[in-house]
């Protein structure tokens, strides 16, 4: 046992590094944003809408939490273009995570939305609410506020799982590890900077998770 | 203990020198059988077959030399690792098994002429003009992460080609069978592989990035045996017979001036 450290050794690709950062950040915040927006969708479908969307939405939530995220992912860039469907490693990668995100959070939300009591959407729609304001100021602002934790947490989920993207050649942080790995051989030093470097951002995010948190669930 | 290895060491390589001291042409004529070492585990030069007999290129070019030299060809798979061993202990007279020559294996070992063309390089399909890294502008090219040929590539391509670098062999071939890339940089092996399985996508040759091809390995001090051995190998060239072999195995004709 006696490795010597060189973390200069890394410094030549401190741009590969920056570049890959850059990408996971970018890469989880969009497919984050979509990927709720599905799921809050796929939510209000499975409980409000018609009997055959439910089990639509049903097949799909069941498909994809029950299928391992990397069959997931090779099966949008390798297995598509023979439907003549060909997508850059960057839209699938996005489109991977966004179908991903979109089918847990569909559950978390529906968890959130069942929770609401029945009572308070029929005061809604009997002071003469419509359905949309219902579900968006009655049910949705109670059921987020509910779930929020659980969303959170589902998040960085799936930020660490991204890393997953860089076996189709997307350039994330793990791509740029190991790129790095492969050309100097400094596997202990290069995984380690990654493993903090992922540590660091799933706690800046958490952080900045809660204080999104406080400030659309203002204590009214 | 240490002592006693060491004597056992000292033991067995007085009695392999001396063993190869008698000329190995010689005792094969003779004895009427040559002993061939070939690969078991490296497809197409030499795997299992339906029949659990090994086939392959090196197969079929041991059972050319056997004949070649009037006698029965004996067939001894090994593997990479311990190819060199059963020659240096005369278990092999021969060692065809995708061979190539670098300084370690020649300080051990003789070489013959080529008899196998091994390279790596850029390979696409037949409506991509590409002669040269150059040519490379604007394509994306798929490599495994790590190769040989996709290190030259990263440093030969031009800055706006795109290099696609995946985990494994079998992801980068799927990258360029499902058509993500427009070409692949890899062995000639694995493009007959690519052209055997999924002719419409059949990657042609563009341009060699490292050329190593494979020799017949014996022992040093036979030449005899290595006069002979090289021998069989040009008229065999000469005649078509190994352009056959390429065709047959790699799907490719031999590459000019091989």
């Amino acid at each position: 046992m006696s490795y010597k450290l060189q973390f200069a050794e890394l410094l030549p690709y401190w741009n590969v590094l920056l570049y890959g950062l850059v990408f996971t950040i970018a890469l989880t915040i969009v497919s984050t944003a979509v990927g709720i927006a599905v799921g809050t969708a796929g939510a209000a479908a499975r409980t409000f809408g018609p009997v055959w969307l439910g089990r639509i939405v049903a097949v799909y939530v069941e498909l994809i939490r029950n299928t391992p995220f990397i069959v997931q992912l090779f099966f949008i860039f390798f297995g598509l273009p023979a439907l003549g469907l060909k997508l850059s490693e960057t839209t699938a990668a996005f489109l991977a995570m966004v179908i991903n995100l979109g089918a847990y959070s569909t559950e978390i939300i529906r968890a959130g939305i069942e929770a609401v009591p029945k009572g308070h959407i029929e005061a809604g729609l009997s002071l003469a609410m419509t359905k949309w304001e219902v579900l968006r100021r009655i049910v949705l602002n109670q059921a987020f506020r509910k779930i929020y934790p659980a969303l959170s947490s589902q998040i960085i989920i799936v930020m660490l799982g991204s890393a997953v993207v860089s076996q189709i050649s997307a350039e994330d942080l793990t791509y740029a590890a190991n790129f790095i790995a492969s050309r100097n051989f400094r596997n202990f030093e290069v995984y380690l900077l990654v493993a903090l470097a992922y540590l660091v951002l799933a706690m800046l995010m958490r952080a900045a998770l809660r204080a999104l948190g406080r400030v659309i669930f203002k204590a009214r | 203990m240490l002592k006693r290895l060491m004597l056992a060491a000292a033991i067995a390589t007085a009695a392999v020198a001396t063993q190869a001291h008698a000329d190995a042409l010689d005792s094969i004529m003779k004895s009427k059988v040559i002993k061939i070492a070939v690969p078991q585990d490296f497809a197409p030069f030499g795997s299992a077959g339906l029949d659990l007999k090994p086939q392959g290129y090196d197969i079929d070019m041991a059972n050319l030399i056997g004949k070649e030299l009037g006698v029965k060809t004996e067939i001894i798979p090994v593997t990479s690792a311990n190819r060199i061993p059963y020659l240096q202990t005369n278990k092999a007279d021969l060692v065809i098994s995708s061979l190539g020559k670098n300084e370690e294996r020649e300080k051990v070992i003789d070489f013959s002429i080529a008899y196998a063309p091994f390279f790596s390089g850029v390979f696409g399909t037949k409506a991509i003009a590409v002669a040269s890294a150059a040519d490379l502008k604007g394509k994306t090219i798929g490599a495994t992460r790590g190769a040989i040929e996709e290190q030259a590539l990263t440093s030969a391509a031009p800055p706006d080609a795109t290099v696609k670098r995946f985990e494994d062999n079998n992801a980068t071939i799927a990258a360029f069978v499902s058509g993500q890339v427009d070409l692949i940089a890899t062995g000639n092996t694995v493009a007959a592989a690519i052209a055997e399985k999924v002719p419409a996508r059949a990657p042609m040759l563009k341009y060699v990035i490292k050329d190593s091809p494979c020799y017949v390995g014996l022992n040093k001090n036979e030449p005899a045996l290595l006069a002979k051995v090289n021998e069989i190998i040009t008229k065999a060239k000469a005649s078509g017979e190994i352009g056959k072999l390429s065709e047959k195995w790699l799907k490719a004709p031999l590459p000019p001036g091989f």
